[in-house]
This record gives C-alpha cells, sequence and structure tokens, in this order.
C-alpha cells in the first residue's frame, strides 16, 4: 500500500534536481505539465468507457421506446415529464410534494438508526459468538436460520409490536443488516492469530482492554466486510419496507407514482436509489481502507 | 534459588489420545543468568519455555519464581516471541509504549512512561523508526522492538523463544550481538530456546540439552566457562569455546539424534 506513494515522491524529486541544475524559467512549467498530463489520462481512462456505455444504453433505449404505443418511457419522455425532479433534488411545493433529496434524506435517517444499531450489537454479539465455544454453539444455528428470513417477512410482526410505521421500518432495516455484521464479526475474531492472544495474555490486559486494543483492530477487516454487505442489504430493504408502511421516503414515492401511473418519476426514482447505494458502499469501502491501513499481514 | 522449574510433566490430552511431552524437569535459574535450552525440533522446548511464561499449564509440577509459584502468564515473564508478535495495526512506539502504559499505569507519570518508552527502543537503536509500523521494518528490525516491548517490561525473567530463528545469517549475528549487550548492561535472568549449537554457546553462560520426545527430559548441563563480554571472532579459536561447542554437537548429533517419525 505504500509503493505507490514512494512512487510518486520519486517522480515529483526528479523535476526539482533538473530544476536546481538549469535555473531557466521554462524549467518548472514543464514538469507540472507532464504531471497533470497522466493524472488527466488516468481519469479519461476510467471515465470515458463508462460515459460511452452509458450513452449507448440511452441511445438504445430511447430506440426501442420511441413509439407511441410503448409501454414504458423513453429517456427525452423522463425528461420532459420529469424535470423538476432530476434538476432540482432538494424543492419544497407542498406536503407531499418535494424533491426528490429529501425523500432520500428521510430513508437515509431511517437506514442510518437501524444500520447503527445493527452495527453496534452486531459487533457486539459477533464478539461474543467468536469468543466463546458455547455462545456459537448456542446462537450460530439460531442466527443461520434468522438471517435467511426474507427482510420483509419481518415487517407485519414488527407493526404489531410497534404500531408505528416508523419505528417499524427501522426495526426492518436492523434486523436485515445485523447478520452479515454477526457473521463477519465473528469469523473474524475467531481467526484472531494466537500469537496476539499470547502477548494480551503476557501484558494481563483485561476484557475490556483486549476487546479495543486487540479484538477490534485485528477483526477489522471482517467487520468491515460485514458492514459493508450490511450498509447495501439495508438499503434494500428500506425501500421495499417503505413501499408497505407509506409517509415520507423514497420507497413510498415510487409506490406512490406506480398508483397515480407517473412512470417517468419512477424511472428517476430508480437512478436516485441506484446512485445512493452505490455512494453508501463506497462510503464503508473508504472508512474500512482508511481504518484497517495498519491490519495488512507484516 | 531465583527461578525454580520443579518436577514440571506435561501431557497433552486431545480426546483419548493423551501425548506425553515433558517428564520430570527441573531446573534452578541463577538471577542475573543467560540459560539456553536446546534440543532436537518437536523435543518440547517451546512447551517447557511456555509453561514458564504461563501459557500452557503443567501436568505435574510447577514453576516458581522468586519464591511464588507461577501458573498464569504475566509482565513478570515478559516473552519475545519467534515471529516478533508486534501488533502490526500499532506503530513501533505504540508497540512498546502499550507494554508500558500496562505495566506502570500506576507507579509512572505520562511523560515517564513516553521517556521509558523511548528508552527502551533506544536500546535496541530502533528510535529512529518509532513511527513506523511494523509491516514497513525489516524482520530484525520487528525483532528488535519485540525484544524492546519484553525489556520495557521490566520483567524477572526475559523468555526468548527462538528469537533469532526467522532471521538470516548476519541479521542474526547482529541481533546475537545486542542482546549479549543488553545482558552485560542490565544483567536480565534470560531464558532462550533455541537450536543453533553457535549461538547457545555464544550467549549462555549454561546451556541445558533436551533429549528427543515424547517424554523429554533434560539429558545434560553444560557451563560456558567464557568470560563475559565475549567476542565472536576471538572465541572461535579459543578452547573453551570448542570444547563445549563440541560436546552440545557430540550430545545433538551422536547421543540423542534426531529422528524423523515415521
Amino acid at each position: 500500500m505504500n509503493m505507490p506513494v514512494r512512487n510518486t515522491d520519486n517522480v515529483v524529486a526528479l523535476p526539482q534536481a533538473t530544476a536546481g541544475v538549469l535555473p531557466m524559467p521554462p524549467a518548472p512549467g514543464k514538469p507540472l505539465l507532464s504531471r497533470v498530463v497522466p493524472v488527466l489520462g488516468e481519469i479519461a481512462v476510467r471515465v470515458v468507457p463508462p460515459l460511452l456505455v452509458l450513452v449507448l444504453i440511452l441511445v438504445v433505449w430511447q430506440f426501442m421506446t420511441n413509439s407511441p404505443k410503448a409501454s414504458l418511457p423513453s429517456p427525452l419522455k423522463i425528461w420532459q415529464d420529469s424535470k423538476d425532479l432530476i434538476v432540482d433534488p432538494f424543492f419544497v411545493a407542498g406536503p407531499q410534494d418535494i424533491g426528490l433529496g429529501w425523500r432520500v434524506l428521510t430513508s437515509l435517517t431511517r437506514v442510518a438508526y437501524g444500520f447503527g444499531l445493527a452495527a453496534v450489537v452486531g459487533i457486539l454479539l459477533g464478539a461474543i459468538v467468536g469468543q466463546s465455544t458455547w455462545a456459537m454453539r448456542g446462537l450460530d444455528p439460531i442466527f443461520q436460520v434468522l438471517r435467511t428470513v426474507p427482510p420483509l417477512a419481518w415487517l407485519p410482526l414488527s407493526l404489531a409490536a410497534f404500531r408505528d410505521a416508523n419505528p417499524s421500518a427501522i426495526f426492518v432495516i436492523f434486523i436485515t443488516a445485523i447478520w452479515p455484521v454477526i457473521i463477519n464479526t465473528a469469523v473474524g475474531i475467531r481467526n484472531i492469530p494466537q500469537d496476539y492472544r499470547n502477548v494480551a495474555l503476557v501484558l494481563q490486559l483485561n476484557p475490556i482492554e483486549y476487546f479495543y486494543k486487540i479484538m477490534v483492530p485485528s477483526a477489522a477487516p471482517y467487520i468491515f466486510t460485514g458492514l459493508r454487505i450490511g450498509v447495501g442489504l439495508s438499503w434494500l430493504a428500506i425501500v421495499a419496507a417503505e413501499m408497505l408502511t407509506g409517509g415520507v421516503g423514497i420507497g413510498f414515492f415510487i409506490w406512490d407514482a406506480w398508483n397515480s401511473s407517473r412512470l417517468s418519476d419512477i424511472v428517476v426514482a430508480l437512478i436516485y436509489i441506484g446512485v445512493v447505494g452505490f455512494v453508501l458502499d463506497r462510503l464503508v469501502a473508504g472508512v474500512s481502507t482508511i481504518v484497517t491501513r495498519g491490519t495488512a499481514k507484516s | 534459588m531465583y527461578l525454580k522449574i520443579d518436577h514440571v510433566d506435561k501431557t497433552f490430552q486431545r480426546g483419548s489420545q493423551s501425548t506425553e511431552v515433558l517428564r520430570g524437569i527441573t531446573l534452578d535459574v541463577a538471577k542475573g543468568e543467560y540459560v539456553s535450552i536446546i534440543g532436537h525440533s518437536g523435543c518440547g522446548k517451546s512447551t517447557l519455555l511456555n509453561i514458564v511464561a504461563g501459557l500452557t499449564d503443567t501436568t505435574n509440577g510447577g514453576v516458581i519464581l522468586e519464591g511464588r509459584q507461577v501458573d498464569t502468564p504475566g509482565p513478570d515473564r515478559a516473552v519475545v516471541f519467534q515471529n516478533h508478535s508486534l501488533l502490526p495495526w500499532l506503530t513501533v512506539y505504540d508497540n512498546v509504549r502499550l507494554a508500558v502504559d500496562k505495566v506502570f499505569r500506576k507507579t509512572k507519570s505520562r511523560a515517564e512512561r513516553d521517556a521509558w518508552t523511548l528508552h527502551n527502543l533506544d536500546l535496541v537503536q530502533m528510535v529512529h523508526a518509532k513511527d513506523k509500523r511494523p509491516s514497513e521494518i525489516s524482520g530484525g528490525m520487528k525483532q528488535r522492538v519485540g525484544i524492546a516491548r519484553a525489556l520495557a517490561m521490566e520483567p524477572k525473567v526475559l523468555l526468548l523463544d527462538e528469537p533469532f530463528g526467522a532471521l538470516d545469517a548476519l541479521t542474526r549475528a547482529n541481533l546475537q550481538e545486542t542482546v549479549m549487550a543488553l545482558h552485560q548492561k542490565l544483567g536480565n535472568t534470560v531464558m532462550m530456546i533455541t537450536h543453533d549449537v553457535d549461538e547457545a554457546v555464544l550467549l549462555s553462560d549454561r546451556i541445558v540439552m533436551m533429549t528427543n520426545g515424547p517424554a523429554a527430559k533434560i539429558g545434560e548441563v553444560l557451563e560456558v566457562p567464557l568470560a563475559h563480554p565475549r567476542k565472536r571472532l576471538d572465541l572461535v579459536s579459543d578452547p573453551a569455546y570448542i570444547k563445549c561447542r563440541t560436546a552440545v554437537l557430540k550430545f545433538l548429533y551422536e547421543r540423542h539424534r534426531y529422528v524423523e517419525a515415521a
């Protein structure tokens, strides 16, 4: 992970040395250009292919849905119908007529509560299951059964228990996201090398110190894998749950649009959901690379 | 006696199968003494070290350190592990500091603990790399930090489990010099596991030779009558050194030849 950093250092160092020998005015300009060009090339290599594919998809889509009898809207029609939704995510024109950005934020708040709770409880439960053989024998079969229950199957029960839409939706997120967190944390903790355990024993770390100083950092790569799967599942579940619970939220927006035959709005909402899901995943992955920087095998 | 290993037996039980590893190990180590334990691989020397460290319990017998029986691990018997066992997510400094904070939390102030951490890194000449992570330094350097971490606990006994086993010959020689100098300077009581005859003779005051397992015993104990500080190059032609070396080699390769378990 350090190699690329060193490489850039070398690249920077060379022109500086040349500038020292030849103090000519054009000298500093040239390395700047030669430094910028490869970066631009790198960006182009990453950005151009997906853009091309996107354009291609839009063209084919437009072509296929061009006739007035087509059952689905074409890209141009979506633009005409739902321009306000695409251009301004944060408009407020009435209690139920608000930008998709607001709806996404409402859904994200629910995900934040549900997923946050799932992360904390999941890591603690996973730590117990990973640490104790008896806890594993007792709990693991139950977890394995419960984790296969589809998120929405929990909804009626949670509605009955909480008697309110919002906590029910949060509970569905929680129960969906917790299983991968528990299972991955447990695996990570079972894989803590004996060496680290011995170090902890010799130092006489107490259980709390052991948890913070050995367990969590050592299992961090596994924990983050679990969190990443969990956040993806949360986002899947919230849309479905909101369709059923109603209120404000991106999921209910889709259901509402379907009931009033605003197909263009649905397509726009789908794109919003996809982009937000992608950003969530990247976010957890980014935090993971920062936090687990040192845990690579040495 | 400072450290007494008293009639220790160890039998590993796995299901209905039991393997007797050690039988009747009795050994006294004086304060400030450097004792090496040598034997073929699989003879249970690491098990013996783990028993002294408290990481493995005994089947019979026990270990007494300064008049008190020890059967749990603790920083008074610091271990330098064969594969360094540094925590990869902590810097060199933080690896040592973790031990310092744990052992001296009540007795030293924050500034004193910082100074003590740096002092111990300085003993092994690793201050320059204090902000690096273990993955960024070489194997020999990692082992140096491992030694600094152990020394920083001010242990009553320093336990070295084949500390140079994973290093190349030059690095190993270098580290042996460091350990010799440290022993000379600090006067720690050291118990070292090794399978390197030259290393054992060069570093030790006494060499404990173990027979082959199962049920390994102490075969012979050899005094090394060489004055400290010892110089590697001078010893090569020293008759006492050659005599010790020959004695250990004869024990290992004549009387207790390693028989590969088929």
